[in-house]
């Protein structure tokens, strides 16, 4: 098992760094850049951006550029934002909360929805509720999530005047109920997807699960239905969606930027938007470093999880 | 459902089975899984039901447990089960007999238990299934069980996971598990097929000394007239459906009645201690010298300290001459599949000399034995698997070939020559693999092989997938190629019978090394290490030396 970890952990180490080579180098390829944004100031001269270039270490080579970043990023500086100075930890740090507010939300609903709706697919398969669930799941794939939020809103906030149309509270009410209100919307429009990802995972993995023999055993063994699926149906089914979960992060993440702009929500998401918008590398450059070991983290902890749950791993 | 005012039986037996038909769903082969089959399993005995492939076998024992899956019903007839009509019993009384008046085992045991619940668990769940006792009164009888299936040290195996445990000890765990509530009957499906022969034969032991001590009634579910032999007081035999004879044991495989049977009987590959009529060829140099050759296992990673070392070939050292049957026996994980594949070179091996004609392949990189492939072929296992479900017979039996520079039309008419000569008709060549049995899936396998007009043939286990019956045909099939091309043939098995009576020479692996090497006469007459007599006695229905105890007559 640890030696296991050591491997990952190092594994994905060497993952960091290429994707840090790869987003930097990407970056710096897109035309304008940092310098583009002060050279509309009118009252800018030459000479001035040309100082500015020095000061920010912009008039050097790239590969210069990435090294001095890179040793920052290992000695824990993570630079200061082009906009506004600020530190690029203290900006994230900012937005990191709405984020994985809504991530979290919506991971709950997707997996704790997905679940049943797959495992009550594969007990009545070909039931009137398999059908609605399976054409369900693939207008869910096929509809773009924007497209989900902007109905969400035109229903349930202009026309029903249920639920706020946007941004993560009331200003001057910071209460628990207020941010659940405002989570309720946005954090299904992001499930949506997910929740036809999972569910029709999970069916397949019940469908596998309860065509094995040891299910046989367990009825023979006199067994009710009910106690068979939950003590020896859902366990089973469960492990390869741990898996999934892990795979998942990086989607939903790319969702929860979709998600954001639609609902103002100011999270990660919109960070990285706006950032990109102003050139600001090195606020792009550490949400890309955070998502990046967000996702590796992600897989790691999915799969040490099936290593404690799946006895043939952990007792390996 | 029309029987339940069926009179139950005077004697009342423990099991009785009347004019029980079970419908199959509409465009199926036929119409019915079981049809009008009567039978009665005594109170105290073993009962053995014994049938191919397709014979209803399962599906009658599905049917007495009241497992049918949806789509098959009963259409008509009783099951008594101790004195209760189960047909049309609704599901919440059926469910309350299972496992505390009939309970059964099935034949995978690598698959008929949860793999993420101790054995305990499983155990003490049936007693709390049927509200039996406390959770410590259950642990105990669990403890208990597990001493009394033979398995050691049974408080730590009440914390086991399946996976730690041999196919045999799994066995007996489902044994234990079937015991709990001390069932009248015990339903026993293939319980030993998927089991090496030395384990099949304690395992059944085991089913005969609890039957004995409990005074259980067992109906044995079995494909193998050997395992019949060994334990059965009385016998039914089935076909298509149809139950065509049924009697005690003694009579059944002594004096046969229906045709049905007496074949079946016949086909029994049964060990003979004769050796075969060495082929004329015209040299007796060995066209196959293989020298301690050694293949390792490793998994894991050797930097972090977790590698896994196993032995899987150790200095196996044996020679083959031209037109010779080599057969390889031993029992799973003994090393003699991958032996197979390091010779016809799936696999690298890590050590020692494959001399094909005079030349080392072993060390031969992929492109350089290239041209040494056509004279190396294989037979796999798996008639079903080993072929391409999307290509036709044709393109299968050609592809090869032509990848080797056979023109098509040549390759073609060869193809359409073998197809006969391994007993199918030229129309085969056109059709694809899911149109035929597993018998015919094996001959195309064969003639697969023979496109390339090998040298060397490397059975691995060719017939073990078939019925008895097949296995026969198939078995004389490769004995008139052998004579009629002269071809060389190593013959993997874990069956004895088979190796006997296909090979001229028998080598027995244990561990990845060759315990004992000789002609059949020696391996089954005279066996000289310890191993191979245990092997040879844990052959079931076989007592070699003496009379023969199956198909005597047949």
């Amino acid at each position: 098992m640890r030696a296991f970890l050591l491997s990952r952990l190092s594994q994905s180490l060497v993952l960091l760094v290429i994707v840090s080579i790869i987003g930097f180098t990407i970056l710096n390829l897109i035309p304008g850049g940092p310098m583009a944004q002060y050279g509309l100031d009118p009252g800018m001269t030459a000479d001035d951006l040309e100082r500015l270039k020095e000061q920010l270490g912009l008039n050097r080579p790239i590969w210069a550029q990435y090294l001095d970043w890179a040793w920052r990023l290992v000695q824990g500086d993570w630079g200061h934002s082009f906009r506004d100075g600020a530190p690029v930890v203290s900006v994230i740090g900012r937005h990191v909360f709405a984020t994985l507010l809504l991530m979290g939300s919506s991971t709950v609903i997707a997996i704790a929805l997905g679940t049943w709706i797959g495992i009550r697919g594969a007990t009545h398969r070909y039931s009137g509720f398999d059908y609605v669930a399976t054409i369900g799941a693939m207008v869910a794939l096929s509809i773009p999530t924007f497209w989900f939020g902007l109905v969400g809103i035109y229903v349930f906030s202009l026309q029903l005047g249920w639920l706020p149309a946007g941004n993560m509270y009331t200003i001057g009410d910071g209460s628990v109920l207020n941010y659940l209100h405002h989570l309720i919307l946005p954090s299904i429009v992001l499930a949506l997807v997910h929740v036809a990802i999972w569910s029709r995972y999970m069916r397949t993995a019940t469908l596998d699960v309860i065509s094995q023999e040891f299910v046989k055993t367990a009825r023979a063994k006199g067994l009710s239905e009910r106690r068979i699926l939950m003590k020896h149906v859902v366990g089973n089914a469960l492990l390869p969606m741990i898996t999934l979960a892990g795979m998942q992060l990086p989607s939903l993440l790319t969702g929860a930027l979709v998600t954001e702009t639609v609902f103002t929500w100011p999270g990660m998401g919109r960070l990285f938007l706006d950032s990109l918008g102003y050139s600001d590398y090195p606020v792009v450059m550490g949400l890309l470093m955070f998502s990046a070991i967000l996702v590796i983290a992600g897989n790691l902890i999915a799969d040490i999880v099936i290593a404690i749950v799946d006895p043939r791993i952990r007792l390996a | 459902m029309v029987a339940s005012i069926q009179a139950v039986p005077p004697h009342e037996a423990a099991l009785s089975v009347r004019g029980l038909t079970v419908s199959l769903p509409k465009g199926m082969e036929r119409t019915n899984a079981v049809q009008d089959i009567s039978f009665d399993l005594e109170r105290g005995q073993i009962l053995c039901v014994i049938g191919e492939s397709g014979s209803g076998k399962s599906v009658t024992a599905n049917a007495i447990m009241g497992l049918l899956s949806k789509v098959i019903r009963v259409a008509s007839g009783a099951i008594h089960l101790d004195g209760t009509n189960i047909v049309g019993m609704p599901t919440e009384k059926l469910r309350d007999l299972r496992g505390r008046v009939v309970s059964m085992i099935f034949q995978d045991p690598l698959s008929a238990l949860n793999p993420l619940m101790t054995v305990g668990a499983q155990i003490t769940e049936v007693m709390a299934a049927h509200g039996v006792g406390t959770p410590e009164s259950r642990r105990a009888r669990a403890i208990e069980l597990l001493a009394e299936v033979g398995l050691p040290d049974p408080e730590l195996m009440y914390h086991q996971y399946p996976f730690r445990l041999s196919g045999g000890q799994r066995q007996r765990v489902m044994i234990a598990m079937a015991l709990t509530l001390e069932p009248t009957i015990l339903i026993a499906d293939e319980p030993t097929t998927a089991l090496d022969v030395t384990t099949q034969a304690q395992i059944l032991k085991l089913i005969r000394d609890i039957q004995r001590r409990k005074g259980m009634s067992v109906m044995f579910i079995t494909h193998d007239f050997g395992v019949v032999a060994e334990i059965a007081d009385s016998v039914v035999v089935m076909e298509k459906g149809r139950l065509v004879e049924q009697g005690s044991a003694e009579q059944v495989l002594k004096s046969p009645r229906h045709p049905y049977t007496r074949r079946l009987i016949a086909a029994v590959p049964h060990l003979t201690g004769k050796d075969r009529p060495p082929l004329k060829t015209a040299s007796e140099a060995p066209i196959l010298k293989v020298e301690g050759l050694v293949k390792t296992y490793r998994s894991g990673s050797a930097l972090f300290g977790s590698q896994r070392i196993v032995p899987a070939v150790r200095e196996v050292s044996f020679d083959l001459a031209p037109g010779r049957t080599l057969g390889v026996v031993g029992e799973s994980g003994s090393g003699k599949s991958s032996l197979g594949r390091l010779l016809i070179k799936l696999m690298d091996s890590d050590g020692g000399r494959i001399v094909f004609e005079g030349r080392d392949i072993a060390q031969l990189s992929e492109p350089k034995f290239r041209t040494l492939r056509p004279q190396i072929q294989m037979i796999f296992q798996d008639p079903f698997a080993s072929l391409n479900p999307r290509s036709t017979i044709g393109q299968i039996l050609t592809v090869g070939p032509v990848a080797h520079g056979m023109p098509y039309a040549k390759a073609r008419e060869e193809a359409r020559a073998l197809l006969a000569h391994v007993g199918l008709d030229a129309g085969a060549f056109g059709r694809y693999p899911h149109e035929f049995s597993g018998g015919q899936r094996q001959r195309i396998g064969i003639a697969r092989a023979l496109m390339f007009k090998p040298k060397l043939l490397v059975a691995d286990e060719a017939v073990s997938a078939l019925d008895v019956s097949i296995q026969a045909q198939i078995l004389k099939l490769l004995d008139q190629v052998q004579r009629e091309t002269g071809v060389s043939m190593i013959f993997i098995t874990h069956d004895l019978r088979v190796a006997s009576q296909i090979s001229d020479e028998i080598a027995v692996m244990q561990k990845g090394r060759i315990v004992e090497h000789g002609p059949p006469s020696q391996i089954f007459l005279n066996p000289q290490s310890a191993y191979t007599r245990e092997l040879v006695a844990a052959i079931p229905g076989e007592q070699p030396g003496a009379a023969r105890s199956v198909a005597a007559n047949g």
